[in-house]
């Protein structure tokens, strides 16, 4: 691993340096996979505590109010700060690789976007030292939320605002940076999947964001400066946050769902050694999905009283997504169909996901019924439902990509007799805690509370989920004891491992930071494969050798992110003494200072000369 | 050569003086659809009747403006069209959501 | 293309501000921020169309909002829009003083809308009591033309330090894009506008 390597000669600061003022999307694929990583961690362990309290009836592990702190932040921790970036980890560390470019488009917004997450998540957490973090539940519904005491939802409000502006950033940069960096005769109907896919999630991220951010500002004025959208009582509408976070929220699942349907599709390929069955028929099912996916957010509110019109039409709606779902459920077993299959551990993953989601989707059409959700609203039948279709998805997902590129980032294979290990234990674990909830749903205990009474028929249910729980943290602790073990003792793995397909696998590993000497020439779908059919290794160079042009590493990000994050605790702590007004002012100023300096000073950025790089050829 | 650039260069001026004519055009459009707006809010017209005309004209306005002002109509504008009406579409449903579900 | 002729190019290209790769991914990225945009100010309309009722006892639009006023800050607004499509207009004829020129006057436009916006919202406050936190109207009234407001002072910013930074250097192929996009940025809150004085000054008053 070349940052492992280069660590052993270089002073611990300056690789810590190298790493903040980095615009090198390898480095911020990792930056991003252990901030992630840390967050997944953490909502993890809120998880258990979650699953401990309700492991007998009326226990005392802990109070009602830490419960609602615990529920809270578990689910806006695992959907803001791992799963999302953990995403991002992938599509940086993969997607320049898989169009053969040599950076993203946006080298300094990529920087800046990883840093807002990272600042934002330890504002989001920061609210656990000072009184108690946020508790009205990740949706924060008003007015709850908004007459929450003491700083734990403005903690919420300022964190999801900086951490957002994050994604907002990183969505726009993959956009362009998919459209107008790829290499030549890499066409649009030769992108892979996962760059496909990353592509319509960031389109996703570019429209449902903006909603989530007015949500924010709006909650952020009514809990800090006093005005009156969600208070009734001065002709408010709490029903108006509920539209917001929606028009953002249901998107969202599909931002973490879509990229992952990538990486399925790129496993699924790879290991059956066959290309993806149905290539167009997945992209426009991708495509539809996301249309779709913004016109469906009202069948959260159900139950909120919008009238039996309102509710069929996003019934109807909303039952329309499984279609196309549908067609990729089918297109991956097509392509496994007479495939020489190998059973490797992100295979594994591909083949416990896709019954495994088919069940989180079947359950997803029982709850767009309308009518039927009043029965199941609120209750364990949407937790296991949204678990199955997020753990099942996303996270089965998420823990392939990792399996599958780890060689790709780290030049390390990790242990496969572990990551099997790791799936059988995770993939039982994951449907003991969550199979036995739909029933708890069904026998009527409601989501988000901290104790329910004995004898009620909901002991038995919920001892086997916390056992289930347990058994999915045993699997976790395998896979970062595979991380250590392979890190220390492994063997650097040498270029394309698993006989890859697509023009990532093209990139000698460790991969130079300029990615490519040559830009690429693509002949076809999957290029690498088309390549090694026609008897070649290596791919054919479009450009001759020639000065390669890099962008200059740069301090601004980070500097602009902690002037946010102190201008955020401005804005929360205002309320006690006007003196405080002046963190507001102090962090703008540093924030805007840097976007003047950005603005202002010219970076141009700086050329490889070609010397160098025949020199490094030949060595 | 030398003479065919300098005649290439003339044309593209001419066009370019041509272009900078529209834009006039444009604006002067625009300035008389602001002012039949304002002058049929004053009126002592129908309420409904004159919501729906300066609605369209709002949106026939903002397609002057996205067409010439923001030069939508020149080639290249494929990919920041379609991403700009997404969210312009995206922008719709929410307004209609909040309009139509907020109250009953 | 190295960094004299980015800097330096001895013939500007008939589109400067889409000549480098810098300059295309600027242009594609910052239309796709307006996309995003979009849907922020249609939240902040859907917020402002859902409450505009909610008067909490007090004035209702009707009795507050005046058109002459509104009417200035859109001619203002609107011309400053026709002046930096001059800009734009110079910027590919390479003509930098009049490009300077426009954008500056562009600015000084601007600055006369933000007049009136900041005497429109004084007034209100004192001559009718109507605030940020009186009802739920005046809370979603200020936060949508706020928000407005505040493009409009961001945009005066960006476009003041493109002209003060580039005053001495003339027009080159780093900084036409820059131009480009500010322009483009200008354009957007005037297409914003058209919007707040329809749907919120002239149907508040009908």
């Amino acid at each position: 691993m070349s940052t492992l390597a280069a660590s052993n000669k270089r002073s611990f600061w300056s690789v810590v340096w190298d790493y903040i003022t980095t615009v090198d999307h390898k480095k911020i694929g990792v930056l991003y996979l252990i901030a992630g990583g840390f967050f997944f961690l953490l909502g993890g362990l809120e998880a258990l505590a979650i699953r401990w309290q309700l492991v007998k009836p009326m226990n005392d592990f802990v109070s009602a109010g830490f419960y609602n702190e615990l529920i809270t932040m578990h689910g806006t921790t695992m959907i803001f700060l791992a799963a999302m970036p953990l995403i991002f980890a992938f599509m940086n560390a993969v997607i320049p690789l898989q169009i053969g470019a040599r950076d993203v488009a946006f080298p300094f917004l990529n920087s800046l976007g990883l840093w807002l997450f990272v600042f934002g998540g330890i504002m989001l957490n920061v609210g656990w030292f000072t009184g108690g973090a946020a508790d009205a539940g990740w949706t924060a519904y008003t007015p709850l939320s908004t007459i929450s005491p003491g700083e734990g939802m403005d903690y919420y409000v300022i964190g999801l605002q900086i951490s957002g502006a994050g994604t907002l950033m990183a969505g726009i940069n993959f956009l362009v940076t998919i459209i107008n960096m790829r290499a030549p005769g890499m066409t649009y109907m030769r992108l892979p999947l996962f760059t496909w896919t990353s592509f319509v999630a960031s389109a996703l991220i570019l429209f449902a964001f903006p909603a989530l951010t007015v949500g924010l500002f709006l909650m952020m004025f009514d809990r800090m400066f006093d005005s009156a959208f969600f208070d009734p009582a001065m002709g408010g509408n709490s029903i108006i946050w509920q539209h917001l976070f929606w028009i953002f929220g249901h998107p969202e699942v599909y931002i973490l769902i879509l990229p992952i349907f990538g990486v399925f599709s790129e496993v699924v390929s790879t290991f059956s050694r066959k290309r993806l069955f149905g290539y167009s028929a997945m992209v426009f099912a991708t495509v539809l999905i996301a249309f779709l996916g913004f016109m469906v957010w009202a069948h959260h509110m159900f139950t909120v009283g919008m009238g039996a019109a309102a509710n069929a039409i996003f019934a109807v709606a909303t039952m329309t997504i499984a279609v196309p779902t549908g067609i990729k459920i089918f297109n991956w077993l097509f392509t496994m169909w007479r495939g020489s299959i190998q059973i490797t551990t992100p295979m594994l993953y591909a083949l416990g996901f896709i019954p495994t989601f088919t069940i989180g989707g079947m359950t997803g059409v029982m709850l767009a019924a309308a009518t039927a959700d009043y029965q199941y609203h609120d209750s364990y039948f949407v937790i296991a439902h949204f678990h199955y279709v997020i753990i099942g998805g996303t996270v089965f997902g998420l823990l392939a990509a990792t399996h599958y590129w780890w060689p790709r980032m780290f030049n390390r294979m990790l242990d496969e007799r572990l990551g099997k290990i790791t799936f059988w234990i995770f993939f039982v674990g994951f449907h003991l805690t969550f199979m036995i909830q739909h029933f708890l749903g069904l026998w009527g205990m409601p989501r988000r509370y901290w104790v329910y009474l004995p004898d009620q028929g909901l002991d038995l249910g919920n001892a086997i989920s916390t056992a289930g729980a347990f058994l999915m943290a045993i699997a976790v602790l395998i896979l970062l004891y595979n991380i250590i073990k392979t890190a220390i003792k492994g063997e650097p793995c040498g270029d394309d491992p698993w006989d890859g397909r697509t023009l990532e696998w093209a990139v000698p590993i460790p991969a130079p930071h300029y990615n490519f000497k040559q830009v690429p020439l693509v002949r076809g779908l999957d290029p690498l494969w088309v390549e090694k059919m026609d008897g070649r290794k290596e791919m054919t160079p479009s450009e001759p050798l020639d000065d390669i042009h890099m962008p200059n590493n740069t301090v601004l990000p980070f500097v602009m992110t902690i002037g946010f994050f102190i201008a955020g605790f401005g804005f929360i702590y205002q309320k006690y003494d006007n003196a405080l007004n002046a963190l507001i002012f102090v962090g703008m100023g540093i924030a805007l200072g840097a976007m003047l300096v950005r603005s202002l000073k010219d970076d141009l950025g700086y050329h490889i000369p070609k010397k160098e790089l025949e020199k490094e050829a030949r060595k | 050569m030398e003479e065919r650039a300098t005649f290439n260069e003339e044309f593209i001026k001419e066009k370019r003086r041509q272009d900078m004519r529209h834009q006039v055009l444009t604006f002067s459009m625009l300035i008389i659809f602001t002012l039949i707006s304002f002058g049929m809010v004053m009126s002592d017209l129908n309420a409904m009747f004159v919501r729906m005309v300066i609605i369209l004209f709002a949106v026939v306005q903002v397609g002057f403006q996205l067409y010439y002002f923001m030069h939508m109509n020149e080639k290249g504008h494929g990919m920041p069209s379609l991403l700009f009406y997404g969210g312009c579409f995206a922008g719709f449903l929410t307004v209609l959501g909040l309009v139509v579900l907020t109250w009953w | 293309m190295t960094e004299q002729d980015i800097m330096n190019p001895k013939k500007m290209p008939l589109q400067p501000e889409k000549a480098t790769l810098e300059g295309k991914n600027k242009f594609l990225g910052f239309w796709f921020f307006l996309g995003g945009e979009a849907v922020l100010f249609a939240s902040l309309f859907g917020t402002y169309l859902a409450l505009n009722g909610s008067l909490n006892g007090g004035k209702s639009a009707e009795e507050m909002f005046g058109l002459p006023l509104v009417f200035i800050m859109t001619m203002l607004l609107l011309t400053s829009s026709l002046t930096s499509v001059y800009a734009m207009h110079h910027l590919r004829n390479n003509d930098f003083k009049r490009l300077q020129l426009w954008m500056s006057i562009t600015v000084i436009l601007g600055l006369g809308f933000l007049a009136c916006e900041i005497y429109e919202f004084y007034h209100y406050i004192t001559d009718y009591g109507f605030t940020f936190r009186s009802s739920a109207f005046g809370s979603a009234f200020y936060t949508l033309v706020g928000f407005h407001g505040g493009h409009v002072v961001f945009g005066l910013a960006w476009i003041t330090a493109l002209i003060v930074r580039n005053a001495k250097r003339g027009l080159n192929l780093y900084n036409a894009p820059k131009y480009y996009i500010a322009s483009l940025y200008w354009h957007f809150i005037d297409v914003v506008w058209v919007f707040i004085f329809t749907v919120v000054y002239l149907m508040g008053v009908l």
